[in-house]
Parts: C-alpha cells; structure tokens; sequence
C-alpha cells in the first residue's frame, strides 16, 4: 500500500518534472496526462471511488482543452534562454522552495501520522446516514450538509463558461 | 509522513513552474500541477489505515470508513479546477491571436 502510493507519486512529480521542462507544448500537456491518470489511481488505492470517477472525467476533458488550444496556436516552446537574470530568478527560488519545504515539515509534524486519523471532525457527517438517508456519505455532504457549497460551485462553472465565451468570441471585435 | 513531503514536493515543482517559466502554457500547466498536489494532500489527510470507502451496504457491522469530509471538498475543488483552468487557456489562446507568441516577455504594451 505504502510502497506503490510512493511510487506512483514519484511517477507524478517525474511527469512534472517533464511537463515543465520538455521544449514542445504537446507532449508536456500529454506528460501532465500522466499526472492526472496517476492522481486517479491514488484515489482508487486510497478507497475515494468517488473523487476517481470525477478526476478522469475532468482530466480526459482538461486534456482536451489544452490541445485544441495548443494545435490552433503553436506547440514550440521558444521562450527559455540562459543569461544572469534567469540565474538570480533559479537561486532565489530555490531558496523560496527550501524555506516552504522546512516550514511544511514543520507542520506536518502537527499533524496525526498517516493513516492514523482520528475522525474528530467528520463524526457529524458519518452519522448523517440516519439523518439524510443518502448510503454514500460523500454525496450526503455534497448535496445535503453542504448543499450551498455545491450551489457556489456550480456559479464558479457558469461564470468561467461565460468568461470563455466571452474571451474567444469572434463576433463584435475590433481588432 | 513520507507521502504528504512527496506530495509537497509536487506543489513546488508547480510552483517553479508558474515562477521561472516564461511560457504561458507552461505557467498554466504549473497551476494545475499545484492543484492536483493540494488535491492529493487533503484525501491523504483524510485516510485511515485500513478504512473502506464511505458508502454504506448491507452488512456495516464493524466497518471502518475513511473520512469523506475532505472528499466532498476536493470534489468541488476538482470541478473548479476545471474551470480556471479553461479561462487560464482560453486568456492565453486570445493573447496569442494578438501577439503572436506566448512569451510573457514579448507581451508589454498590454492595452484594451
């Protein structure tokens, strides 16, 4: 369990690594495929059905933008030269990622070990079988204990739909 | 331990890349990576060793569930995710119709 967590999120932070770095835009946007596809089977292993369903329907969908956006532009990535600036701006981030790094140790350290959580807050939501009715407790919270949440949700949608549409449109443009 | 540094690391490499990168796909890509490592994070913080999933059968006697509050959360945070990023693409897609480059160097005089 632990051994293959480990190794498919080494799998993600290697197709990051590639995503970032690869010097053609379709072939990282297909290298982040490999993060999301990855993600999903961590969801399965780590027993959230649910989120795994939602993440490959997403990531298939995602995957489609970027390369409709990709292939209707350019998929050659020419922006990387090497000159001071770019060394100051390689030095002070990587100082920025260390600080982060240490003071997230530093948190986790607060935090219960993994797989030793003590359902302090969720206890209400697990006995909402009784209250909502719903067998699948995480559709209970969605539609049910947090039903404004979702409402919000899908007014995020709307309104980045809207702002696509309105972004690409090509009728009543000037230029 | 290990897995939530793992995951951590993730968010960084996304962070490099909306930090260094100059490419506007590129910064784009690194936001997603950053999603998908705070997405990873929170389900690993809500799982318990040997939990099933939160579902309920016929026979519950004695079963342990993960914690499905943080799955809700990441459900909604996934579809968002979705959305920002099309705005992130379509944003981009429109900046190159116009300048004809994706280099974030090459797009200064910025006017409606």
């Amino acid at each position: 369990m632990m051994i293959v967590l480990i190794a498919l999120i080494v799998l993600m932070i290697l197709g990051a690594i590639v995503a970032l770095e690869s010097r053609d835009l379709l072939s990282a946007i297909i290298s982040l495929g490999i993060i999301g596809f990855a993600l999903t089977i961590i969801f399965l292993v780590l027993s959230a059905p649910d989120l795994a369903i939602v993440q490959i329907i997403i990531e298939t969908l995602t995957l489609i933008i970027l390369i409709a956006a990709v292939l209707k532009t350019t998929r050659a990535d020419t922006s990387e030269t090497v000159n001071a600036r770019v060394v100051m701006l390689w030095i002070s981030g990587i100082i920025f990622m260390g600080l982060f790094l240490l003071s997230a140790v530093r948190a986790f350290q607060s935090l219960p070990e993994f797989g030793a959580l003590g359902l302090r807050m969720a206890q209400a939501y697990l006995d909402g079988f009784r209250q909502t009715g719903a067998s699948n407790l995480v559709t209970a919270v969605i539609l049910d204990f947090r039903g404004y949440d979702t409402l919000g949700e899908a007014t995020v949608l709307f309104t980045s739909v809207a702002g696509v549409v309105t972004v690409l449109r090509k009728a009543g443009r000037k230029d | 331990m290990t897995v939530f540094i793992l995951s951590v690391i993730l968010f960084l490499i996304g962070l490099y890349g909306v930090l260094v990168k100059r490419n506007l796909i590129k910064i784009a890509l690194g936001f997603m990576i950053m999603e998908y490592a705070i997405n990873l994070l929170f389900v690993l913080i809500g799982y318990r060793a040997g939990g099933t999933a939160p579902i309920f059968t016929q026979d519950v006697s004695g079963q342990i569930f993960v914690d499905p509050l943080p799955q809700a959360l990441v459900l909604t945070a996934i579809v968002i995710g979705l959305g920002t990023t099309a705005l992130l693409v379509s944003f981009a897609v429109r900046i190159y119709q116009k300048y004809e480059s994706f280099d974030i160097r090459k797009i200064r005089e910025l006017r409606g």
